[in-house]
C-alpha cells in the first residue's frame, strides 16, 4: 500500500505513538502469561481507536479476525521457531517506513527494536519453540477463511492451512534423505538415501537479528502490497452477502471501495483531524451500512468476542496492569479531567503528552 | 505397508506439544487407552479392540478439591511399571498421577512458584517410589544432571536384563543422560548436545535413539556414547519418536507433516546398528506432534496433529 502522503496527521502515526508508548512497551516486555481472548480484542480495539478512526462492532470483528488469522498463518508456517523473531523484525521494518519522517515516533521505534534484541536474541531454539507453543494454543480451533488466503492458495476451503512438503528447508537444518552409520571409532562406514516424500531444497541463508538487516523470510512483510479485495467469511453466512467480489478484469466499484477503507485505515491516506470529534471518522468494512448491520446479527455467537468495558469488568484475566495499560490509550480530543480512580496518574500523564 | 484405518474422533483438538499421544494397551480387557493433550485438559479415550465401543473422558490439571485455576499441561505419558500402570500428567503448576483409566487421581506433587525454581524446568528429574497399590507415593529421590529443561525420558523397552543402562533423559540443548536405576539412581554417561533440542527419546538394547528440532535423528551406544548412526530424518522439527521392542521398528514423526517407519537392527558381535527406511505416510497440511506404535510388534500406530480433532490411525496391509 505504497502512497506519497504521509506527511502530518495520518492514522498510522496515531496508531503508532499509541503502540510505542514507553509505559505500554513496559508492561509488554515485562514476563506474563498469554493474554486471554478478551483481552487482547480489548487492546486491539484501544489501539484501533487510538486515532480519528471509528468501527463499529461488525467491522471491527471483521478487522480482528482478518489480524487473527494473518498472525496465526505467520507463526505456524515459520520454518524454525527463532523465525517468529524475524517475523517480528519484519513488523517492525515495515512500522519504521511508515514513520520515517517522524523523528519523535521513530526513536520510539528504534528503542523498541533495542529491547526486542536484548530480550530475545539469546534465547535458545527450545525456548522460541515453547513460545511459538503457547502462541499455538491461542490460535487453536480458529479457521476463518481470508478472502485473500484462499485465492493465494495458502489457505484450504476448510480453513486450515497449507503445509507444503517442498521447497526450503529451515536454517540448521539439512535436506532429509541421508542416512550415514559410523564406527566406532567415528569413521563413516555407509551412507545410503531414502525417499523423503517430498521436493525439498537447500536452506537459504539466514536472517539478520540486528535493527538494520535483510530478513529473507517474506512471512510478516505486507500482504496487501499487491492491489486485490479483501475481505473474511463466516460459514453459512457469505451466500446472502454481497461481498462476495469476483476477480475479474473489469474494475468493481465495490472492491475499489472496500480497498479504499482498508488503505484508510493502514494509513495510506492523508485525512483532515477534524477540530470536533463528533465527526470523527467512521469506517465501515462492509459495503452498505445496513449489510454491516445484518453481519453482526447473523454473525455466529462462538465467533463472538466478548469485548469488555474496562470500567464494569471483575474478569480476573483483565488483571490490573492491564486496566492501567487501557487507561492509557485516550481517543483523540478526549479531554475529560474526571478518569476514574484507575490510572489517574497514567491519565493526567497522557494528557500531557 | 501400512493403510489408514478409521480414526478415533477426540471432544478437543491436540495441542503443539512435544510426544502429545499416549498409548497404553490393555489385553485382558482387548482395549487400549489413548492420551491427548488440549492446552489445560487431558483427553482420555478408550477404543475396544473390535472397534465397537468408544468411551471419553476429560481430565484437568489442578490441585484436587482446592479453588485455583487450571495451568497448562506440558505432557501426558502412561508409565507401565511391573505391578501397576498409571497416568503422569505434568503442567505448569505440579505432577499428577491417575490410575492408568483416569478414574481416581492418586498423587499431587506441587511444583515451587517461578521464584524458587525446583521443577523440571530446572533440569531437575524428580524420582518417586511408587507402591503397587494405593495413593502411598513418595518423593524419593531429585536428579540433578541437566541444567535445561527436561524434554523427555525413556526407560529400557527391549525387557532384556542384560542392559545396563535403563533410563536415558533430554533436554532443551539436546544434552542426554544416561542412568541405572537402584536404591539410588546412577549417572552412567552424559552425551552432549549441539546446542539443538532433543524433543523426544527413546532406549532399547542399550541404543539411545534421539529426535532433534533440526529433524535430525541420532542412535548413540547408551554406555558409551558412541555416535552409531545419523539420519537427516525431517525437514522441520521432530515432535515424536516411538520403538516397537519386539520388532524394532521406529516411528518418526515431525512438524513437516511426514510420519515415517524404520527399522532398527542391532548386531552386538560387532556392535553395529543398522538403520533402513521402510515407509512414509503424509498428514495433509497438519503439523504432527504425537505418534506411537498401537503394539509392541509395531502392526499398527496412532497420529495426532495439531488443530486435528482426531486421532489417526494406520495399519500394517
Amino acid at each position: 500500500m505504497s502512497c506519497s502522503c504521509h506527511s502530518g496527521t495520518s492514522f498510522m502515526n496515531d496508531i503508532i505513538t499509541t503502540m510505542f508508548n514507553k509505559k505500554f512497551l513496559e508492561e509488554l516486555f515485562k514476563p506474563q502469561e498469554l493474554y486471554s481472548k478478551k483481552a487482547l480484542r480489548t487492546v486491539f480495539d484501544r489501539l484501533a481507536h487510538a486515532s480519528i478512526m471509528r468501527l463499529n462492532q461488525a467491522s471491527m470483528d471483521k478487522l480482528y479476525d482478518l489480524m487473527t488469522m494473518a498472525f496465526k498463518y505467520q507463526v505456524l508456517l515459520c520454518p524454525r521457531p527463532k523465525d517468529i523473531l524475524l517475523v517480528s523484525f519484519n513488523h517492525m521494518d515495515a512500522i519504521k517506513d511508515f514513520v520515517k519522517d517522524t523523528p519523535s515516533i521513530l526513536s520510539q521505534v528504534d528503542e523498541t527494536y533495542r529491547q526486542l534484541i536484548e530480550m530475545y536474541t539469546p534465547l535458545s531454539s527450545g525456548e522460541f519453540q515453547l513460545i511459538r507453543q503457547t502462541l499455538l494454543i491461542f490460535f487453536q480451533d480458529m479457521h476463518i477463511r481470508v478472502s485473500i488466503f484462499l485465492k493465494d492458495k495458502v489457505q484450504n476451503s476448510n480453513g486450515r492451512f497449507v503445509l507444503p512438503t517442498s521447497g526450503s528447508v529451515p536454517h540448521g537444518t539439512q535436506v532429509p534423505g541421508l542416512i550415514r552409520i559410523f564406527s566406532c571409532t567415528g569413521e563413516e562406514l555407509t551412507r545410503q538415501q531414502f525417499n523423503n516424500g517430498g521436493n525439498y531444497n537447500a536452506a537459504l541463508r539466514e536472517g539478520s537479528f540486528e535493527i538494520f538487516g535483510d530478513r529473507v523470510t517474506k512471512l510478516g512483510t505486507n500482504m496487501y502490497s499487491v492491489s486485490r479485495p479483501v475481505e473474511t467469511h463466516m460459514s453459512g453466512t457469505s451466500k446472502n452477502s454481497a461481498q462476495h467480489t469476483k476477480v475479474s478484469a473489469a474494475p468493481n466499484p465495490l472492491a475499489k471501495e472496500e480497498l479504499n477503507l482498508l488503505a484508510r485505515l493502514m494509513g495510506g491516506l492523508e485525512v483532515e483531524k477534524p477540530g470536533n470529534t463528533d465527526s470523527g471518522f467512521r469506517v465501515n468494512l462492509f459495503a452498505t451500512d445496513e449489510e454491516e448491520e445484518e453481519a453482526l446479527i447473523s454473525r455466529p455467537d462462538e465467533l463472538s468476542y466478548g469485548v469488555i468495558n474496562i470500567q464494569a469488568t471483575k474478569d480476573q484475566q483483565a488483571n490490573a496492569e492491564l486496566a492501567k495499560i487501557m487507561g492509557e490509550f485516550t481517543e483523540s480530543g478526549d479531554q475529560s479531567p474526571g478518569a476514574s480512580s484507575k490510572g489517574d496518574d497514567l491519565l493526567a500523564m497522557m494528557d500531557g503528552l | 505397508m501400512y493403510h489408514k484405518e478409521k480414526s478415533i474422533q477426540i471432544k478437543n483438538s491436540a495441542s503443539a506439544l512435544y510426544n502429545n499421544l499416549g498409548v497404553l494397551r490393555i489385553a485382558p480387557r482387548r482395549l487400549t487407552y489413548f492420551t491427548v493433550v488440549h492446552a489445560n485438559v487431558v483427553n482420555m479415550i478408550s477404543a475396544s479392540w473390535d472397534g465397537l465401543n468408544y468411551s471419553h473422558r476429560q481430565l484437568q490439571s489442578k490441585e484436587p478439591n482446592v479453588a485455583t485455576s487450571t495451568s497448562l499441561i506440558m505432557q501426558a505419558a502412561f508409565c507401565a511399571l511391573p505391578s501397576r500402570d498409571l497416568l503422569v500428567v505434568t503442567s505448569q503448576k505440579g505432577i499428577q498421577m491417575y490410575e492408568s483409566d483416569g478414574s481416581i487421581m492418586v498423587y499431587w506433587h506441587a511444583l515451587d512458584t517461578p521464584e524458587t525454581p525446583t521443577g523440571v524446568s530446572s533440569g531437575a528429574i524428580l524420582v518417586f517410589d511408587v507402591p503397587s497399590k494405593g495413593s502411598n507415593i513418595t518423593l524419593s529421590e531429585v536428579l540433578e544432571e541437566h541444567k535445561e529443561s527436561i524434554t523427555d525420558m525413556a526407560s529400557e523397552c527391549s525387557g532384556s536384563q542384560e542392559c545396563i543402562a535403563n533410563l536415558v533423559t533430554a533436554d532443551d540443548e539436546g544434552n542426554l543422560c544416561v542412568w541405572k536405576s537402584g536404591e539410588e539412581f546412577q549417572l552412567l554417561n552424559k552425551i552432549p548436545g549441539f546446542d539443538m533440542s532433543c524433543s523426544s527419546v527413546k532406549l532399547w538394547k542399550g541404543t539411545v535413539v534421539a529426535g532433534y528440532g533440526t529433524g535430525q535423528i541420532r542412535l548413540y551406544e547408551a554406555v558409551t556414547g558412541i555416535l552409531h548412526a545419523e539420519v537427516n530424518a525431517h525437514a522441520r522439527w521432530i515432535y515424536s519418536l516411538d520403538i516397537a521392542p519386539f520388532s524394532g521398528l521406529l516411528l518418526s514423526a515431525a512438524e513437516d507433516s511426514l510420519v515415517r517407519v524404520w527399522h532398527l537392527t542391532m548386531t552386538p558381535e560387532t556392535n553395529s546398528v543398522e538403520v533402513a527406511h521402510l515407509h512414509n505416510e503424509c498428514v495433509t497440511d497438519t503439523q504432527i506432534c504425537g505418534a506411537k506404535f498401537c503394539d509392541g510388534d509395531g502392526y499398527a500406530f496412532a497420529v495426532t496433529g495439531y488443530d486435528l480433532s482426531e486421532i489417526i490411525r494406520y495399519v500394517q496391509s
